[in-house]
């Protein structure tokens, strides 16, 4: 089999997938979880509980506040106790409602059966319904609400679903290990898809880097009765997961700036959404739990975790029951190295789209002293967007805002591929990112006196 | 723990530094320095030595006393400078004009556009060219000194010059294999090309440079003459007597190739390296001069924004 890749840019970083063989272990409850109502794109979901109410398992607590939104269920039963602003990873306030935890009580209807339900019983318009009613929203990092993507605007069809199971981002495993230990899962939540898209093909695109997984992808495609559902090997490089890519890589395609996935036919889900999606439709269990793990490069492999967690579960909690934050680390991460953020607050809360809490050491994660450019050509050549960001950093510097609207700054995808490849370490995204904002800022005032 | 970091991702950074290239660029001039060094004796080495030192010395004094601004200073860059300027020049140059070349290197060409990753020109390109027209006797003096491996020392014009007075028919008995792996008479970037080539190998697998700048020139530089050569071999000089004479391997491996001085992108770089070895071949078929490569490098440089204007990367998802 031929590795895909995509067309332009990208860099190789060391993968250090190091927590890859350690097994995913249910996380034990802790006593107060904080739900975020901002845990997706979009509009931040309405609270409907208030304070005193008893809430199960499973419970819808709060609901979509705009057409992109989603519902936000309870994940443990318990009495809830506020609901407030409170700081998130970044420090940043939002609404999040605290429940005491009491017992473990789910709400009815919930399959908890470990069979394997192959029947996909529910047509498509009761999919997608019952994907919006359980929350279900992109886990590969944008958290874009699943259902929407699900229902392609009219006049646009799916032509290809993209499974992402690529991991480009060096040291996550959560979807590395789902794929290897709910690989049948996995593939009926794509066929899911598939049937609400309309019976596109669908393709599982993984990273060579993970071969078992392709083999137990393969497998569990091969065992199933499903039609057009195939595995594609995919070359270790990043940013290989990325949506625009993952699309270039599988179908050849590439979609135009400013347009959606779906104007080039493609709607890509993340192999945890589909996880997500065959426990909605199959189990009815809305998606209150994800897999992350605990990993870094200053933490010895036998410390590392791969956790099934309940969504809310404050950080310092996880950090707590993996051992502490292990000595030498400098920075805490949620997410990869890459795109991840570095955790501002450790009280903050997971969310839907949580992927890891990543230790990195002061040495591995130490920039450049930032010199001037040598003109080597590192940051266009790694671009995955075909963007010369070392021009891009002249105009932010010159605050050239149209100079920069015209050299593309809006088709930045923040890979980071330009400031992880700068030899002077320059901090090209640095200065790209809060750009493309203030760029925002005159495209907007443009549109308003139109 | 006591104190978390917190800054915006990524959060990890490749190995590559502006130091780490200029060391391999330092590496990859290691072979044909040595050998030039093993052929040429003392004499090569008080050379290299003066220039390598005088230009970090000025770069770090500009730095400091004229920008103050120290941090600016980068002494890898300025010592890959110096060791190109000391390679270009006869071995007999006096300490002296070694060092008005250092000074005007870095000074003039380097420091007065703004330090690292400002200049226009190739620094030790341009040196090299304001000593030839400031000091032209003793600049194409090309007497051989006492090498720690003897040969029988001569002098007298190079190769190129014979062919530039008395025509093709003065070098037609040129053992090529000889000139490939030792060519005494030149300066000392023109010893070996072999040990210029194992430098530009190991640039490559360093992925520190693309090859399409010098193989571009190479490319040219054999077509145009391969051409001349085909009509008129009595008149022109062939193919592999214009690749591996003077300073052509040495300019196009390590001079053309300067990150600052030449085009950013792939395609770019075939057009620079094409209209640098149309150049060469027109000077040295036509010109007053019997070399060429330091003034089409030159000339080219100027045409660098040009060429970055025209040429860019594809981007994603449009025409």
């Amino acid at each position: 089999m031929s590795k895909l890749t995509f067309s332009i840019g990208g860099v190789h970083p060391d993968d250090s997938k190091l927590s890859k063989d350690c097994a995913i272990e249910v996380l034990p409850l802790p006593q107060t979880v904080y739900v975020s109502m901002n845990q997706h794109l979009g509009a931040p979901a309405k609270p409907l509980v208030t304070v005193g109410d008893k809430v199960l398992a499973g419970q819808v607590i709060a609901e979509p506040g705009g057409f992109i939104s989603a519902y936000v269920h309870s994940p443990v039963s318990g009495t809830v106790k506020s609901i407030g602003p409170r700081k998130d990873l970044a420090g940043n306030p939002a609404v999040h409602v605290e429940i005491a935890v009491e017992g473990d009580e789910w709400v009815e209807g919930i399959d908890f059966s470990n069979d394997i339900d192959v029947n996909i019983k529910l047509d498509r318009e009761q999919i997608i319904e019952r994907v919006k009613m359980c929350g279900v929203v992109g886990l590969g990092g944008a958290t874009f609400p699943t259902h929407v993507k699900l229902c392609p605007p009219p006049g646009k069809t799916a032509e290809c679903l993209i499974i992402n199971g690529a991991e480009c981002e060096p040291y996550l495993t959560s979807d590395y290990r789902i794929m290897l230990e709910k690989s049948k899962e996995i593939v009926i939540g794509a066929a899911i898809m598939q049937k609400a898209l309309g019976g596109c093909p669908c393709v599982i695109g993984i990273e060579d880097n993970k071969p078992e997984a392709i083999a137990a992808m393969s497998d569990a495609v091969a065992s199933l009765p499903y039609e057009g559902i195939r595995v594609a090997v995919l070359a270790k490089r990043y940013p290989q997961g990325g949506e625009k890519q993952l699309i270039n890589a599988v179908m050849g395609r590439e979609v135009p700036p400013g347009a959606l996935p779906i104007d080039a036919g493609a709607v890509v889900q993340n192999a945890g959404t589909a996880l997500a999606v065959y426990e909605a439709v199959q189990k009815n269990k809305p998606l209150v739990t994800n897999v992350l793990t605990v990993t870094g490069n200053c933490l010895p492999v036998s410390a590392q975790h791969n956790y099934l967690f309940r969504i809310g579960t404050p950080i310092s909690f996880i950090i707590e029951q993996a051992g502490g934050i292990p000595e030498g680390a400098a920075k805490v991460i949620s997410g990869g190295p890459m795109m991840g953020k570095a955790i501002a607050n450790l009280d903050a809360t997971t969310v839907k789209g949580s992927s890891s809490v990543l230790y990195l050491s002061e040495e591995s994660t130490r920039r450049w002293k930032e010199s001037s450019c040598i003109r080597c050509g590192r940051c266009a050549e790694a671009c995955p967007m075909g963007l010369e960001p070392f021009l891009l950093n002249r105009l932010v510097k010159a605050g050239d805002l149209e100079g920069l609207e015209a050299a593309a700054v809006m088709d930045c995808i923040e890979c980071g591929c330009c400031l992880y490849s700068c030899p002077a370490g320059i901090p090209l995204l640095d200065r790209i990112r809060p750009a493309k904002g203030q760029v925002i800022g005159i495209l907007k005032a443009r549109n308003a006196k139109k | 723990m006591d104190k978390m970091l917190v800054s915006p991702s990524p959060h990890i950074h490749a190995k590559v530094s502006t130091d780490s290239l200029m060391r391999d660029v330092i590496i990859a001039l290691c072979p044909a320095i040595i050998v030039s060094v093993l052929f040429l004796g003392w004499a090569e080495l008080l050379v290299l030595a003066v220039s390598a030192v005088s230009c970090v010395a000025i770069e770090w004094a500009i730095c400091k006393w004229v920008m103050h601004k120290p941090e600016l200073c980068s002494c890898s860059s300025a010592l890959v400078t110096g060791l190109l300027l000391a390679m270009n020049l006869p071995v007999t140059t006096p300490w002296w004009i070694v060092l008005i070349g250092a000074v005007f290197a870095i000074g003039v060409v380097k420091m007065s556009f703004g330090g690292l990753g400002q200049n226009i020109f190739n620094p030790a390109i341009a040196a090299r060219v304001f000593l030839l027209v400031s000091f032209p006797a003793q600049m194409t003096d090309w007497t051989v000194t006492k090498g720690f491996i003897s040969l029988d020392a001569v002098s007298g014009p190079t190769l190129l010059g014979l062919a530039s007075e008395q025509g093709a028919g003065a070098v037609a008995g040129l053992d090529h294999l000889q000139t490939l792996l030792l060519n005494i008479g030149g300066s000392a970037g023109e010893i070996s090309a072999l040990a210029l080539l194992a430098g530009f190998v190991y640039l490559l697998c360093r992925r520190v440079i693309k090859p399409w700048i010098t193989l571009s020139i190479f490319a040219t530089v054999a077509a145009v003459s391969g051409i001349f050569w085909a009509v008129n071999p009595e008149v022109y000089t062939g193919p592999l007597f214009n690749l591996l004479s003077g300073g052509l391997i040495l300019g196009a491996c390590f001079m053309a190739t300067d990150y600052v001085t030449s085009p950013m992108t792939s395609w770019g770089g075939v057009i620079y390296g094409f209209g640098i070895g149309l150049l060469v071949m027109m000077i040295r078929y036509f010109g007053s001069y019997p070399e060429g490569v330091s003034f089409a490098i030159l000339i080219m440089n100027m045409t660098v924004p040009l060429i970055d204007r025209a040429f860019h990367h594809r981007q994603y998802g449009r025409k």
